[in-house]
C-alpha cells in the first residue's frame, strides 16, 4: 500500500515534467499526428505506380491494347521508349519494367505461333520485380484472349481461380501501414521518453535526492514506466480514434478495451527497454546510439516492413525478444481479425515477460549506476 | 596594427542597458563607466547580473536594450564586435568552464593560440612563458578535467592572455577554489598587471573578502548598481570595517560578525547513545583517483559539524557514502550506531539530505514540491498540515507557494531546499555546499535557521561549503583538501593552534604542510614577458582557425573513443541483422486445405500446391466455423475452399471454381501471397499432366496463347541479400554521424566551451565546419568498415565503380553531417539534439527513401519528403554501383543531387548559428 502510494505521488510528478516540457509535447504530437499520416497514406501496395515503359516494334493493335491495359494503380501510364535508351534508363532507375512486343507480335498471336514478348525487369528491389512480372503476364494473357475473342471481357479458363481476401477485402494499404506505423511511434517514444527521464534526473542530481529517501529503485523505476506509459497511451488513444479512425478510416473490428489494454502492456514492456538503455548510457550521444541501434531492428523487423517467416530461421528466434514483434502481431489480430482474449492471450504474455525481463535488468543496472555516477 | 593602449579613461561604458531571461529581469537599465588601465571588481551575490554584464561587455551576450560601448567602439556592431575580439579575454564563470577537460594544458593553450592566429614558435615561446609563470610548466601533458580547481582556473587565466589582451574579464575566477590557490591567483594577476599597466581588468567575485585587493569596486544588487568607489571609500561611506559587512550595509541590512558571535555550545544530549554519525578509515577510489582518503571522524547529536574545503576536494563524495548513494570503496560507516545501509529505508526517514544542486523539481510549484515530499515520506494529512503551517512561515515561503520551483531568486530555492530536507522532522540533516551562489544576507538568515534548528530541535547537522566564514559558525569542522581531512576541531581551536588571525590563514598553513609538491606557485622571478603580437590584421576566413577547431575535435573523439567504437560496432552489427532479416522473398506460406469435394481431382489440384515450397500445409479444415476460428488466429495465411461439385463439374468440362481466401492484414504480404497462389494454380493448370486434372484433358488447351520471356537484370538469381546488402549502410551513414554531429555541438552549447567561439574571432563557417570536418571523416572510416562487410561476410561483389562510391559517400557525408548540425541549431541541450535527430531523422530514412517501398511508388507529402531526402540518392548509388554495376557517368545525376545536400544544409546551420549568446 505504502508503495503504491509511494509510487502514485512520484507519477504524478513524472507526469507533469513530461508535459511541461513543450519540446516532448511536439514531439509526441508530431509523432501521433503527422508521422501517422505520413506514412500510412504514403505508401502504397507493394507493386504501386511503378515505372514501367513500352518498346513497340510491331506497332499494332494487341500491343497498343496492352499497353493501355498496363496502368494505375499499379503502373504508373507506360512510356514509349526506343532500343538504345532502355539501358540507360534502366540504368538510372527511372524505368523498373520495359515490355518488349518483337515485329509481328499481333500476327503470330493470330496464327497461333505462341509469340515471346520480352519482358525486362529491374530486378534490385526483389518483391517489386516479382510481383510486378505477375501482374503483367496475367495482364498479357486477359488482354490477348479478349482480343483473339474479339470480346473485351475476357472468357475464363474453365477452372477459375477466385481469390478473395479476408479482414481487408479491398486490400486497402493505409489500414496495415496505420498500424505499423502507430507501433513505430509507440516504441519510438516511449524508449526514447523512458530513458530520457532518467538520464534527465540524473544530470539535475534529483536522482540522489530520489535516492536518499524512504524510496526503493522499484518505486522509483515504476513511477518512470507508470509515468511515461500513461502519456503515451494517452496519446495513442487519441490517435486511434481520431487519426487512424477518424481520419484515415481504418476501421476496428475487435475490441477496443482489448487493443488498449494490450497497448498498456506493450508500453510498459517499451518503457523497460527505455529505462534499461537510460541507464546503461553514460551520457546523451551513447543513449541516443543505443536508441537508434534498437529502433531500427524494432522498425524494420517486427512484421511491419516484412513479414517474420520471410526472415531467417536465426533472425526470427532473434526477433522473438522483441516485444514490438508480438505486439504487431496482437494488434492485428484484434485491429483487424477482430480477435478477442482467448487468441491472443499468448502474444500478450509474451509481451508481459519481455518487459518483465528487460525491467528487473535495468533496476539491477540501476543501483550499479548509481555507485558509479558518484 | 595593434592600436595602442586605451587612451581613453573608460575601458567600456554601459548606458540603460536592460536584459531579461524570460520573466527574469538580470539587468534592469543600468548605467555604468569601467575605469580602464585599473583593476575593477564587480561585487555582489549570484544572480544580480554580473555575469549577464560581463557578456555584454565582451560581447559573448546579444545586447536587448540600452547601449554598450567596449574599447571605443559600439559592441552592437558586428564588425566592431570582429575587430576587437583579439583584444578581448574572456573567462567565464565555473571552474575550467571555457577548457577542453579531455585536452592536456598544451592542448588547450595550442587551440585557443592557434584561434588567434598564432604561428607555432609564437605558440610555443607563448605556452613556455605562461605555464612557467603560473606554475603548469610540469604538468604540460595533464588533462585539464584532471587538474585541481584552482589550477583548472590558472590554466584558464594562461588561455585568456595567451594574445595579449587590452582587456580582461574573469567571472568569478576563484569560486570554489581552494584558499591557497586563490591567493596564488590573484598574485598572479597583480604580477601580470605589473608587468602590463595598460591591461585594464574587470573581475567578479562572491568573496567579499577579495574585493578589498581591488582597486575600485562596483556594488550590485538585483540588476541594478548600488555604490562604486575604492574599497576604502566603499567601507569609509558605510562606516564598516570589511567590504562584506559595506555591501550588507549597501543592501540596508546587517550581518552579525560570526568571530564576534561564537555559537552557543551544543546542548549535550540527554540520552548518551551512539555518536550521530560515525566514519572510520573511508575512503573511495575511482579508478587510479583517490577522492576520499581514509577519512573518520564522529558527529555528536545535535552538534552542527563542517566540512571546510574547495571544490572536487571529496566532500560530496563522503556525503555520498554517508547516505548510502555510493558504497566505500573500504572503511565504514554508522548513523546512530547502525552500519550505513542502502537498503535500509527506515534508516532513511531519520535522515535529510540536501545535495548541491538544490534537489528540486523546477517544473512544480513550492506547494507541490513540500507536498510530494510529505508524501513521500508518509506524514499523514494532519502531520502535513502542522508541518507546512509551521516551515511555510518559517522559511519565508508564503509569498512564494504557487510558483514553479525554477523560477525562484536563488535565496529562495534553497529556503525551500531547506524546509524540504527538514519535513519530515530528520534527526540528521546532511547539507551538501548549501549556500554556494547565495548573497551574504541570504546566507546568514540560512544559518540562523540552522543555529535554530541544531539547538532547539537537536537536529545533527553536517554540513560542508567552502566559505571561511561560514566555518566559523560551526560548532566543529574538518578542513579537507585532496581527498584527506587536514584537521578536525573546532574553529577557534584550529586557528589557535596555528597561531593565526584567521581560519583562512590557518587553512593555508595545513595546506602548505600537506602538499607542497602538487601546486607551486610558480616560478615568482620568471613574469610574463611581452612577445611580439603577430601584426597581421585577423583575416575574414582563417583556415589555421578552421584547422585548430578540426584538431581539438579530432583529439577530443580520439580520447573517447566509447562512442566512436558504440557507432562503429553498432552499425556493423546493424548491417548484419539486417540484410540478413529483411527478407523480401515469402516462403513456407502457411495454408490449409478447405476440401468440401474429397473427389480425385480436388486430390489432385490441392497436391499442386502441397508439393510447393512456396506453401507450407496445416491440417485441414473440416467445417466453416473452424476455417473463421483458424484463419482468426492469424495461423493461416491462405485457405484454399473446393467446392463439393468440384469434381464432377470439371469431369464435365463445365465451369469450376476454386476460393483462396487470403489473410489480408498485411498488404504487402497479402499481395505476394495472391500472386503466388496464382503462379501454382497456372502451374497445377499446364504442368500437372500426369494428374487426375489432366485426364480431363482441360488444361493445356486453355493456356495463354502468349508468352511472356521476363529477363531480371542486376540480380538474375532474384536473391534478396544483393538488393538489401547495399541498401542498409545508406540508412546507417546518416542515422548515426547526424546523431553524433549534433550532440557535439549541443554539447559545447550546454558545458559551456561555446564561449569560446562567441568571444574570439573565430568566424561562423570556421567554428562548425572545422567541427564537421572530423565527423565526415568518422563517417567516411565508418563508411569503409561497411563496405568491406558487404562485399567480404555479405559477399555482394561491387561490379561498379568503386570511384563512383566513394565520391557519394563523402557527398553523403558532407550532408548528413550538414543535418546534424543544422538540427543542432534548434536545440540547446543534447537531450533536445538527441530527439530532435532522431525522431525527425528515423522516418523519412527508414521508410521513404526506397528501402523498401521505391520512391516513385510513395504518394503524397512522402513522396515530396523522399524526395528531398538524401538517404534516397545515395542508396540508388549504392544499389548502382553494387548491384547494377554502374559507373561514374551512369550515376552523375545521383552524385549531382548529392551534392547539393552538404552544402545547403551547412550553410543553412551556418546562417542559424548566433555569433552571441541570448
Amino acid at each position: 500500500m505504502r508503495q503504491l502510494t509511494n509510487i502514485f505521488w512520484l507519477a504524478g510528478k513524472e507526469l507533469k515534467s513530461v508535459l511541461g516540457d513543450p519540446v516532448m509535447v511536439i514531439l509526441i504530437l508530431w509523432s501521433f499526428i503527422v508521422a501517422v499520416i505520413l506514412e500510412a497514406s504514403g505508401a502504397g501496395d507493394t507493386v504501386y505506380n511503378a515505372a514501367i515503359a513500352i518498346l513497340d516494334e510491331d506497332g499494332s493493335m494487341l500491343s497498343r491494347q496492352i499497353a493501355d491495359a498496363l496502368g494505375p494503380p499499379w503502373f504508373q501510364p507506360p512510356v514509349m521508349v526506343t532500343p538504345d535508351q532502355v539501358g540507360p534508363e534502366m540504368d538510372a532507375g527511372r524505368i523498373m519494367f520495359v515490355l518488349a512486343f518483337p515485329p509481328g507480335f499481333e500476327a503470330d498471336v493470330i496464327s497461333g505461333l505462341m509469340p515471346v514478348a520480352q519482358l525486362e525487369v529491374d530486378a534490385t528491389a526483389v518483391s517489386q520485380a516479382q510481383l510486378g512480372t505477375d501482374y503483367i503476364v496475367s495482364i498479357l494473357a486477359s488482354e490477348t484472349r479478349a482480343f483473339l475473342s474479339g470480346n473485351p471481357d475476357a472468357p475464363d479458363p474453365a477452372l477459375r481461380l477466385e481469390l478473395r481476401r479476408a479482414f481487408n477485402p479491398n486490400g486497402n494499404p493505409v489500414w496495415f501501414k496505420s498500424v505499423s506505423s502507430l507501433l513505430n511511434q509507440l516504441s519510438l517514444l516511449t524508449i526514447a521518453l523512458t530513458g530520457a527521464a532518467m538520464l534527465r534526473e540524473r544530470e539535475k542530481g534529483t536522482i540522489e535526492h530520489l535516492m536518499v529517501m524512504p524510496l526503493t529503485p522499484l518505486e522509483i523505476a515504476l513511477s518512470k514506466v507508470l509515468a511515461n506509459v500513461v502519456v503515451v497511451l494517452a496519446a495513442f488513444t487519441l490517435s486511434l480514434m481520431f487519426v487512424v479512425q477518424g481520419l484515415l478510416k481504418v476501421p476496428v473490428s475487435g475490441s477496443v478495451a482489448l487493443l488498449l489494454s494490450g497497448t498498456a502492456i506493450y508500453l510498459a514492456a517499451a518503457a523497460a527497454i527505455g529505462m534499461f538503455l537510460g541507464t546503461m548510457a553514460r551520457s546523451m550521444a551513447q543513449f541516443a546510439l543505443l536508441v537508434i541501434m534498437v529502433i531500427i531492428p524494432i522498425i524494420m523487423l517486427s512484421g511491419g516492413m516484412g513479414a517474420i517467416e520471410s526472415q531467417p530461421d536465426i533472425v526470427q528466434r532473434l526477433t522473438l525478444v522483441l516485444p514490438s514483434r508480438h505486439f504487431l502481431a496482437f494488434a492485428k489480430a484484434v485491429v483487424f481479425r477482430g480477435a478477442g482474449l482467448g487468441a491472443v492471450w499468448f502474444e500478450l504474455s509474451l509481451m508481459a515477460g519481455l518487459g518483465l525481463a528487460f525491467f528487473v535488468a535495468s533496476l539491477l543496472l540501476f543501483r550499479r549506476s548509481m555507485s558509479l555516477s558518484g | 596594427m595593434k592600436p595602442a593602449a586605451v587612451t581613453d579613461d573608460t575601458v567600456a561604458s554601459i548606458e540603460a542597458v536592460s536584459h531579461r531571461y524570460g520573466k527574469i529581469t538580470a539587468l534592469d537599465g543600468l548605467t555604468l563607466d569601467i575605469p580602464a588601465g585599473r583593476m575593477v571588481g564587480l561585487i555582489g551575490p549570484d544572480g544580480v547580473g554580473k555575469s549577464t554584464l560581463m557578456g555584454l561587455i565582451s560581447g559573448a551576450k546579444r545586447l536587448q536594450a540600452g547601449h554598450v560601448e567596449t574599447l571605443g567602439g559600439d559592441m552592437s556592431s558586428t564588425r566592431h564586435r570582429t575587430g576587437i575580439g583579439r583584444r578581448i579575454a574572456f573567462m567565464p564563470q565555473g571552474l575550467g568552464k571555457n577548457l577542453y577537460h579531455d585536452l592536456s594544458i598544451r592542448e588547450n593553450l595550442e587551440f585557443f593560440g592557434k584561434l588567434f592566429g598564432q604561428s607555432r614558435s609564437e605558440r610555443a615561446a607563448r605556452i613556455e612563458h605562461l605555464t612557467g609563470a603560473t606554475g603548469l610548466a610540469p604538468f604540460l601533458d595533464r588533462p585539464a578535467g584532471k587538474l585541481s580547481g584552482g589550477m583548472k582556473q590558472k590554466l584558464g587565466l594562461c588561455a585568456a592572455l595567451i594574445h595579449d589582451p587590452d582587456f580582461l574579464l574573469l567571472d568569478e575566477p576563484t569560486t570554489g577554489v581552494d584558499p591557497l590557490s586563490r591567493r596564488q591567483f590573484w598574485d598572479l594577476i597583480d604580477t601580470i598587471r605589473k608587468d602590463r599597466p595598460v591591461m585594464s581588468v574587470l573581475v567578479s567575485t562572491a568573496y567579499m573578502e577579495e574585493a578589498g585587493r581591488f582597486e575600485h569596486l562596483i556594488a550590485m544588487n538585483e540588476g541594478r548598481v548600488l555604490a562604486e568607489a575604492s574599497p576604502a571609500d566603499l567601507m569609509t561611506q558605510t562606516g564598516t570595517d570589511n567590504v562584506g559587512a559595506a555591501f550588507v550595509a549597501l543592501l540596508g541590512g546587517e550581518i552579525a560578525d560570526p568571530q564576534d558571535t561564537p555559537p552557543t555550545a551544543p546542548t549535550p544530549a540527554t540520552d548518551v547513545g551512539p555518536p550521530a554519525i560515525k566514519a572510520d578509515g573511508l575512503t573511495k577510489r575511482f579508478g587510479d583517483f583517490t577522492a576520499v582518503d581514509t577519512v573518520s571522524f564522529e558527529i555528536t547529536r545535535g552538534e552542527i559539524f563542517g566540512f571546510l574545503g574547495s571544490n572536487g576536494c571529496g566532500k560530496t563524495t563522503t556525503m555520498k557514502m554517508l547516505t548510502g548513494l555510493t558504497p566505500a570503496t573500504e572503511g565504514e560507516a554508522w548513523i546512530f550506531g547502525q552500519p550505513v545501509d542502502a537498503q535500509n529505508l527506515d534508516a532513511r526517514r531519520r535522515v535529510g539530505f540536501m545535495s548541491q544542486s538544490f534537489s528540486l523539481y523546477g517544473e512544480l510549484t513550492v506547494r507541490e514540491n513540500l507536498l510530494l515530499h510529505a508524501r513521500l515520506f508518509h506524514l499523514g494529512a494532519i502531520l502535513t498540515a502542522e508541518r507546512m503551517a509551521d516551515l511555510v512561515p518559517r522559511f519565508g515561503l508564503k509569498p512564494y507557494l504557487d510558483q514553479g520551483a525554477a523560477s525562484l531568486p536563488l535565496g529562495v530555492r534553497q529556503r525551500l531546499s531547506l524546509a524540504v530536507a527538514v519535513i519530515h522532522a530528520p534527526d540528521i540533516l546532511i547539507l551538501d555546499e548549501p549556500t554556494s551562489g547565495v548573497d551574504p544576507q541570504a546566507r546568514d538568515a540560512f544559518w540562523d535557521m540552522l543555529t535554530d534548528l541544531a539547538r532547539r530541535e537537536h537536529v545533527t547537522i553536517f554540513i560542508s561549503t567552502h566559505f571561511m566564514d561560514e566555518g566559523m559558525r560551526c560548532d566543529r569542522i574538518s578542513l579537507m583538501h585532496a581527498g584527506k581531512v587536514l584537521v578536525t576541531d573546532a574553529p577557534q581551536a584550529i586557528i589557535a593552534a596555528r597561531g593565526m588571525e584567521t581560519l583562512e590563514d590557518a587553512f593555508v598553513a595545513h595546506m602548505l604542510d600537506a602538499m607542497p609538491q602538487d601546486v607551486s606557485a610558480g616560478d615568482p622571478g620568471l613574469t610574463v614577458i611581452e612577445t611580439p603580437v603577430t601584426t597581421t590584421k585577423a583575416p575574414r576566413f582563417s583556415f589555421r582557425r578552421l584547422l585548430a577547431y578540426t584538431t581539438r575535435e579530432a583529439t577530443q573523439v580520439r580520447r573517447d573513443p566509447v562512442r566512436l567504437v558504440f557507432s562503429f560496432i553498432g552499425s556493423a552489427i546493424l548491417l548484419l541483422i539486417m540484410s540478413f532479416g529483411i527478407s523480401q522473398e515469402v516462403r513456407e506460406i502457411p495454408f490449409a486445405a478447405f476440401d468440401q469435394d474429397q473427389s480425385p481431382e480436388s486430390r489432385a489440384y490441392l497436391s499442386g500446391f502441397e508439393e510447393s515450397d512456396w506453401f507450407l500445409e496445416r491440417p485441414r479444415i473440416r467445417d466453416a466455423a473452424t476455417l473463421e476460428r483458424r484463419m482468426a488466429s492469424g495461423e493461416l495465411a491462405l485457405v484454399l475452399q473446393i467446392p463439393p461439385d468440384f469434381g464432377v463439374s470439371v469431369r464435365r468440362g463445365e465451369m469450376a471454381e476454386v476460393a483462396a481466401l487470403i489473410d489480408g492484414t498485411d498488404t504487402n504480404r497479402a499481395g505476394t501471397v495472391e500472386s503466388y497462389v496464382e503462379g501454382a494454380h497456372t502451374h497445377v493448370l499446364t504442368q500437372g499432366t500426369q494428374s487426375a486434372l489432366a485426364l480431363t484433358g482441360l488444361a493445356p488447351s486453355r493456356a495463354s496463347p502468349v508468352r511472356l520471356e521476363p529477363r531480371f537484370h542486376y540480380n538474375p538469381a532474384m536473391e534478396s541479400l544483393p538488393a538489401i546488402g547495399p541498401a542498409i549502410p545508406p540508412l546507417l551513414l546518416l542515422l548515426f554521424p547526424a546523431i553524433l554531429m549534433a550532440v557535439s555541438v549541443a554539447r559545447e552549447k550546454e558545458i559551456g566551451t561555446i564561449t569560446n567561439f562567441y568571444v574570439t574571432p573565430t568566424g561562423r563557417a570556421e567554428f562548425l565546419i572545422g567541427k564537421q570536418l572530423v565527423y565526415i571523416a568518422i563517417t567516411l572510416l565508418n563508411f569503409i568498415i561497411l563496405t568491406v562487410l558487404v562485399v567480404t561476410i555479405l559477399d555482394v561483389p561491387l561490379k561498379g565503380s568503386p570511384a563512383a562510391l566513394v565520391l557519394g559517400a563523402l557527398l553523403y557525408a558532407v550532408a548528413a553531417t550538414g543535418y546534424g548540425l543544422l538540427v543542432s541549431m534548434m536545440a540547446s541541450t543534447q537531450v533536445t539534439a538527441v530527439f530532435a535527430a532522431a525522431i525527425l531523422s528515423v522516418m523519412p530514412t527508414l521508410q521513404f527513401s526506397g528501402m523498401i517501398t521505391p520512391v516513385s511508388s510513395l504518394e503524397g507529402p512522402a513522396r515530396i519528403l523522399g524526395t528531398l531526402w538524401p538517404t534516397t540518392w545515395y542508396m540508388g548509388l549504392s544499389v548502382g554501383t553494387f548491384t547494377k554495376g554502374l559507373g561514374i557517368s551512369e550515376l552523375s545525376s545521383h552524385l549531382l543531387r548529392l551534392a547539393a545536400f552538404g552544402p545547403i544544409l551547412t550553410l543553412l546551420a551556418v546562417l542559424a548559428l548566433r555569433k552571441q549568446e541570448k
